[in-house]
């Protein structure tokens, strides 16, 4: 009776706590919700009735996003491209040559790749407006100031992390392997490419995801190196919307706010497991 | 490495030293050596670009030292940070608890609370300033006009994006505790809460010093939030001219210093980065030191 009774009041407590996280969930999503809505609103609108559903009044059909690829003095379309470039770019070569760089330091761990590799692990607590100055006068001296140019400031800038977590994973993998390999007969080139590379495959997931996440979204990086008038990127783009002159349409703001957080949205629920496996992995770098 | 492997293995991968390392040790100096040690120097000279810098000593340091606005982002910075990061890591804690005991929808709820990290700070700003406007707006205010308004919005804002981060370190940390120690909690008959603060609590140690070290270095690092939720405003006028950005902290003060119209001074500016730069990684080692001592004793 007892056990019985303890039982009952267990899978009470239980479902309690469903419905309460349930509401906190529904409490989450609001702001997006709310992003939805008020991109269908006419600007005048959005300030006034924020949080009610559009009606025949206040509704702007699709103009907002017509609109909106045109406002802000720049075509939204081309910023987009621009973001999907610099975060292709980067992320691929960041992942390629930090994964050889941290597999070579681990290996031949000599005093100067352990310098390196300290001098990496020293630049992860570095906050970037220490070196935001002159790293955008670097870049531009060196003119790195495109989008076909900027993933080498993102493989300099963001190889620390990259190179601390590639090294730590190679540390767990037994020697045997690559000795295996070499007795073989495989040249370095070969034993990394085609020994080392495939069992690195969760590692560069977790490393990808972090650094997209970090690309995708970075402000005040590409601010300062890239050349704004020519190139810019989402989130620079959605900043430069308040500076244009006059005031902000709140319409044609929230459709581009939406158009920008839909991809990073999918490409969460596609990828979901690994996101969250990648920034559990990324988080212990402490 | 032994004898004949070292003729086998690690001679040969020598003479690739220039492909492996090189292009991330070029990319490396070029993205952070030399702007980080030509920072250390510039913070000592007076310019304006690079070239015409001509060396003063420590008076950068004593403006930024002098400057009111400097003092007062670092105290706004500071409540700030400690404030968020006590609110988000409770919450945070409670949350992962929560999805810990095997409940209905863990999964579901897991992937809602997490989903607002995939969207940027810049963006997360604006979305929380329409929010809050169209609730201010009722009472004919602004998040513009009050510095309270700003301050908890950022909170909210932060919570709203950091939970569900911080969550996911608790969970990892959760599911490893071993079974058999809550078992043996239970059969010697310990309350809920008690098991929770006698044996989970301790048992997550690692995952608190890695959630709080994250927590106060993403508070003082904070700035595309910053600059997009209020920008600093509002702005308190000063007998001299010059204006204290009430809601700018630390990150966001450096950078008006660097680039703010009219008012800027590169020299200043750089003393306060490294200033910055102390004080963040200052605060990294001391939180991981006496942490990590704590673990030890548990």
């Amino acid at each position: 009776m007892n056990k019985q009774q303890t039982l009952t009041s267990e899978r009470r407590r239980k479902t309690v706590l469903s419905v309460v996280l349930a509401v906190i969930c529904v409490i989450y999503v609001l702001p997006v919700l709310t992003v939805l809505v008020n991109s269908f609103k006419l600007n005048t609108y959005v300030k006034t009735e924020t949080f009610a559903l559009p009606t025949a009044e206040s509704s702007a059909g699709f103009a907002n996003f017509v609109k909106g690829m045109t406002f802000g003095n720049y075509p939204f379309w081309k910023s987009a491209v621009y973001s999907v470039v610099i975060t292709v770019l980067s992320t691929t070569l960041i992942l390629l040559f930090t994964s050889m760089a941290a597999w070579y330091i681990s290996r031949v761990n000599s005093r100067f790749c352990r310098g390196f590799y300290y001098l990496c692990v020293f630049s992860m607590v570095v906050p970037f407006q220490m070196v935001m100055f002159t790293l955008s006068k670097t870049a531009d001296s060196l003119r790195l100031n495109t989008p076909w140019t900027i993933p080498i400031v993102y493989l300099g800038f963001g190889a620390g992390l990259a190179i601390f977590m590639f090294a730590g994973f190679v540390k767990s993998i037994p020697l045997e392997i690559e000795e295996a390999a070499a007795i073989d007969g495989c040249g370095p080139l070969r034993t990394y490419f085609s020994v080392v590379l495939p069992m690195m495959r969760p590692t560069m997931i977790s490393v990808g995801i972090l650094e997209i996440m970090w690309i995708w979204n970075d402000y005040l990086l590409p601010v300062l190196v890239l050349d704004i008038n020519e190139y810019r990127t989402i989130p620079i783009h959605i900043q430069y919307l308040k500076g244009s002159y006059g005031t902000v349409d709140l319409g044609a703001t929230m459709a581009l706010i939406l158009l920008s957080i839909i991809p990073m949205i999918v490409f969460y629920l596609l990828c979901q497991k690994h996101i969250i496996k990648g920034v559990a992995a990324g988080a212990v770098k402490g | 490495m032994k004898g004949p492997l070292k003729t086998f293995f690690k001679n040969p991968m020598r003479r690739w030293a220039w492909l492996f390392v090189g292009p991330v040790l070029v990319c490396f100096v070029i993205g952070f050596v030399w702007p980080f040690v030509q920072g250390i120097y510039l913070s000592f000279c007076n310019f304006r670009l690079i070239r015409d810098a001509k060396f003063i000593g420590l008076d950068n340091y004593l403006a930024a030292l002098r400057d009111p606005s400097f003092l007062h982002s670092f105290w706004y910075t500071a409540l700030f940070a400690v404030v968020s990061l006590v609110i988000i890591n409770v919450l945070a804690f409670a949350v992962a608890y929560a999805l810990t005991q095997g409940i209905r929808g863990s999964n579901l709820f897991r992937t809602v609370f997490f989903m607002p990290n995939l969207i940027g700070g810049i963006v997360l700003g604006y979305i929380w300033s329409m929010i809050f406007d169209g609730i201010l707006s009722q009472f004919g205010t602004s998040i513009l006009l009050e510095t309270r308004f700003g301050f908890w919005g950022l909170i909210i804002l932060m919570c709203w994006q950091q939970i569900g981060y911080m969550m996911i370190i608790y969970i990892a940390g959760l599911q490893s505790v071993p079974d058999d120690i809550l078992e043996a909690a239970k059969i010697d008959g310990a309350s809920r809460s008690q098991t929770l603060f006698r044996v989970v609590i301790p048992n997550v140690m690692p995952s608190i010093t890695i959630c709080t070290f994250l927590g106060l270095t993403n508070g003082f690092k904070l700035f595309d939030q910053n600059l997009a939720l209020t920008g600093g405003q509002p702005f308190i006028m000063q007998a001299d001219g010059s204006a204290i950005k009430t809601t700018e902290m630390l990150a966001l003060n450096i950078y008006n210093t660097f680039y703010g119209q009219g008012t800027a001074s590169q020299g200043t500016a750089q003393a306060k980065a490294v200033l910055f730069f102390i004080l963040v990684a200052g605060l990294g080692l001391m939180q991981l030191a006496y942490t990590r001592k704590r673990e030890v004793q548990q």
